[in-house]
């Protein structure tokens, strides 16, 4: 990560009432959603596959993972959906996986001096946010760390 | 150096080494023939070569000394024997090492060296007859001679340097070195990296062919060697004469074409391409993309009952057919490519474990995937190993059974349907079925009333937990790892069979598809999800009797012409939600001697199936091998017909007389 740069290109998107921020050089494309496939037996994590123009890619859900709580799931516009089609590095295997955003906002700049770490006692789990910083409308927005969030989904699955 | 032209290398290299060793093994088995003989020799030769002009110094000085020794053997003076092709493949492998830059902390390059000329040199005396022999076939004429030179248009850049080879031919006493400068263009095309100058120059007697190789060894040069009058003065004109007739420069003169290494390399007309295997790779890709766009189109087409559209998917059909299977013979590669390292590994156990073994190889030439072959080697390897190991008896023991000393190993590959068998047969001791049953009761494999075949009883070694540390003699080791060997020809939806008679020996058979890439495939439904059966692991469909609708406490079995078959709801196993249809299906399949029925609720038909790999993420679902993409651009899920019927109930389901 180039946490050390002193500018950062994020994508900001939501899910549910969560706003969350990936570096723009871990997102390959934004897409509509696709029919999706169960799996099953796959686990939580990544319980469907899709077809992305020939590859078979497993669509994952950061809920689980990140602890994210919708209370009003029937409040997120249909329409708006999108699944992020993203490279991460899974056991030093570079692996493209899609995960499923209510909505995407923006890509934005932000000075890396403003991204802050986990506060040592927060509601999220703290092996998978790499970082947070405070949104244009002060909210938190969370850099999820896609790289332990997948390898650990690979971990579950292997002993599953 | 760029890291293309290395890679030009290490890929040419691995390729020489493959060679050399097989040629080094084969040479074991027949001393006396001068091919191989010349074969391992120009290997050396052409390692040496290229090693040197991509800069390894240090892999051309050992193979100098390799080759030294060897062209003793070429010329006859030194026999082959074991020792000297154990010494030449121990040398072998340490030539990757020099490559990679490796030191050498034991010595182990030198000691081989030193061994290898000890051999070679043995007979002192005859040595100097030999070398003067090996000189008599070098040497062109006994009189003076011209040579003349030109320097290939990108030596220079690859390091050649023109200087230091006028002065290595000095010092073999040329003398009337004359530099022709008529190729020089003009100033405006002349290109700094290229050397335009030739040079001609008299050799005097007694300077062999073989010397002026070892000049231009190391740069790209055209050169030719012609006998000349003693002091016949060479008037400028004609040599521009001779310079300006270029093509006759890479016309053999009569004395060159002695050294007969040369002459096959030259001739071999260019027949194949060299294709990177990535790009073999995306090709089968974008065909199993085609086969599945096709699919779609033939599906719209129907829908539309346009003919003009109709008849143009037709075709399209044709096409994309015809395109896989030209696109999947060219993924094909021979066995033989795995057998030269198999021979090697005989070779070694059979010296190491005093057991002599022939090694006999049928149907080298049989073509598989390449991806099956690359994961065919290690499986192989663990069952020749098993074989010479604990099946083969030593030499004392076969003699008191009658048998002849030298053990026998036969590997066959053929091709049956769409199918390659690949068989490993023994003449060793063989395994007995009463003992392993035994074995397999204590362990809790089997219960001790469970009727199993002859093949079902082998099969048992290939389960985890079959062999431990304490294994009766006979088997010691058999199960040794089998499991690894069942797991990944699983994974290449494969079978093992096993069959073996006591003292007469065992024989492995693998049973494998040609293909990984595209199946036939049987697309079935269940809760309105679609999954796809491989259909050659499909015996019959029929409708499941009404009476078996719900699930039965006491298992579920039906009553296949008079055969208790165990069957597995679906529905069930991939968690579906909903009640069933009141009519399914029932779905045979069948792998290796185990069959159990599968229910559906649905068939919906066959189809090209292009199988995708399921990703890491998801490699805890069940059942499942792989995926495919349906004319409709939904994913389909592959069912792992060997894996349901080894989590389905207990370990194999014996096919029960329903009379018994």
């Amino acid at each position: 990560m180039t946490l050390a740069a002193s500018h950062k290109i994020v994508v900001t998107f939501s899910i549910g009432p969560q706003r969350l921020a990936i570096p723009a050089t871990d997102l390959r494309e934004i897409i509509d959603p696709l029919p999706t496939t169960r799996v099953p037996g796959a686990g939580d994590f990544a319980p469907w596959v899709v077809n992305v123009r020939g590859a078979v890619l497993p669509l994952g859900d950061l809920r689980l993972p990140l602890g994210i709580n919708d209370p009003n799931p029937a409040e997120r516009p249909e329409d708006a959906r999108r699944f992020l089609v993203l490279e991460a590095v899974i056991g030093g295997e570079p692996t493209t996986v899609a995960v499923m955003a209510d909505i995407v906002h923006e890509v934005a700049t932000i000075p890396s001096t403003s991204i802050e770490p986990l506060p040592a006692t927060s509601m999220w789990p703290s092996e998978f946010v790499e970082g947070l910083f405070k949104g244009p409308e002060g909210e938190f927005v969370l850099i999820p760390d896609l790289s332990a969030i997948f390898s650990a989904m690979a971990q579950r699955a292997a002993v599953a | 150096m760029s890291d293309d032209l290395i890679a030009v290398f290490q890929e040419e290299l691995a390729e020489l080494l493959e060679s050399l060793e097989r040629g080094l093994v084969d040479l074991q088995e027949s001393p006396e023939d001068a091919g191989l003989i010349n074969q391992v020799f120009r290997d050396l030769h052409t390692v040496k070569g290229s090693g040197a002009m991509f800069g390894f110094t240090e892999l051309a000085a050992f193979i100098h000394d390799f080759e030294t020794a060897f062209e003793k053997v070429r010329a006859g003076a030194v026999p082959v024997t074991p020792e000297l092709v154990r010494l030449g493949l121990a040398a072998r492998d340490q030539i990757p090492g020099l490559v990679n830059g490796d030191a050498d902390p034991d010595g182990d390059r030198v000691a081989i060296l030193n061994a290898l000329r000890d051999l070679t040199s043995g007979r002192g005396v005859e040595i100097a007859d030999i070398e003067e022999e090996i000189e008599a076939e070098f040497v062109t004429s006994n009189s003076p001679a011209t040579l003349r030179f030109k320097l290939s248009e990108d030596a220079l850049a690859l390091g050649a340097r023109p200087d230091i080879l006028l002065s290595e031919l000095k010092d073999l006493g040329a003398t009337q070195i004359i530099a022709d400068l008529s190729d020089i263009p003009a100033l405006d095309d002349l290109n700094a990296d290229q050397c335009y100058v030739a040079w001609q120059m008299q050799l005097p007697a007694g300077v062999s062919e073989g010397d002026v190789e070892d000049v231009f060894m190391f740069a790209d040069a055209e050169w030719t060697l012609t006998a000349s009058e003693v002091n016949e003065v060479i008037e400028r004109d004609e040599i521009d004469d001779l310079l300006s007739d270029a093509p006759a420069l890479d016309t053999p003169t009569p004395q060159q074409q002695a050294p007969s290494e040369k002459a096959p390399a030259a001739s071999e007309p260019a027949a194949s391409i060299r294709v990177p295997a990535a790009r073999l790779d995306a090709l089968m890709d974008s065909v199993g993309e085609l086969v599945t766009v096709e699919a779609r189109l033939t599906e719209l087409a129907r829908h539309s009952r346009d003919p003009a559209l109709l008849s143009t998917a037709e075709e399209v059909t044709r096409l994309a057919a015809r395109l896989r299977d030209a696109t999947m013979t060219m993924r094909m590669v021979p066995m033989r490519t795995l057998v030269s390292r198999f021979r090697r590994l005989i070779l070694g156990l059979s010296s190491d474990l005093g057991k002599p073994v022939e090694f006999v190889v049928d149907g080298e030439d049989t073509e598989l995937d390449k991806t099956v072959i690359e994961k065919l080697a290690d499986p192989l390897v663990h069952i020749l190993r098993n074989a010479i190991d604990h099946g083969m008896e030593d030499p004392a023991a076969r003699a008191q059974t009658n048998k002849d000393q030298v053990g026998r190993i036969e590997l066959s590959a053929t091709h049956v349907g769409g199918e390659v068998h690949i068989v490993v047969r023994d003449d060793g001791r063989g395994m007995s079925a009463d003992k392993i049953r035994a074995k397999a009761i204590e362990r809790g494999l089997i219960t001790a009333e469970a009727q199993l075949t002859a093949g079902q009883v082998f099969a048992l070694v290939l389960e985890p937990g079959f062999s431990t540390a304490e294994t009766i003699t006979e088997l010691s080791g058999r199960g040794v790892g089998m499991d690894v060997v069942r797991r990944t020809i699983d994974g290449l939806r494969g079978v093992i069979e096993i069959d073996s008679k006591l003292g007469q020996g065992t024989t492995v058979t693998l049973r494998l598809p040609l293909t990984l890439a595209i199946i036939d495939g049987l697309l079935i439904e269940i809760a309105d999800e679609r999954y796809t059966l491989p259909m050659s692991s499909v015996k019959e469909i029929f409708e499941l009797p009404l009476d078996k609708r719900i699930a039965s406490r006491n298992g579920d079995y039906l009553d296949i012409r008079g055969q208790f078959v165990p069957f597995v709801r679906l529905r069930h196993l991939f968690d579906c939600e909903g009640e069933p249809p009141t009519e399914q299906n029932v779905v045979v399949v069948e792998s290796g001697d185990a069959r159990m029925g599968v229910v559906v609720d649905r068939i919906i038909g066959t189809n090209q199936t292009v199988i995708k790999q399921v990703s890491k993420l998801q490699q805890g679902a069940r059942a499942i091998s792989g995926a495919t993409i349906l004319g409709d651009g939904t994913v389909s899920l592959i069912v792992d017909v060997a894996q349901l019927l080894a989590m389905s109930g207990p370990l194999i389901e014996p096919k029960k007389e329903v009379a018994a």
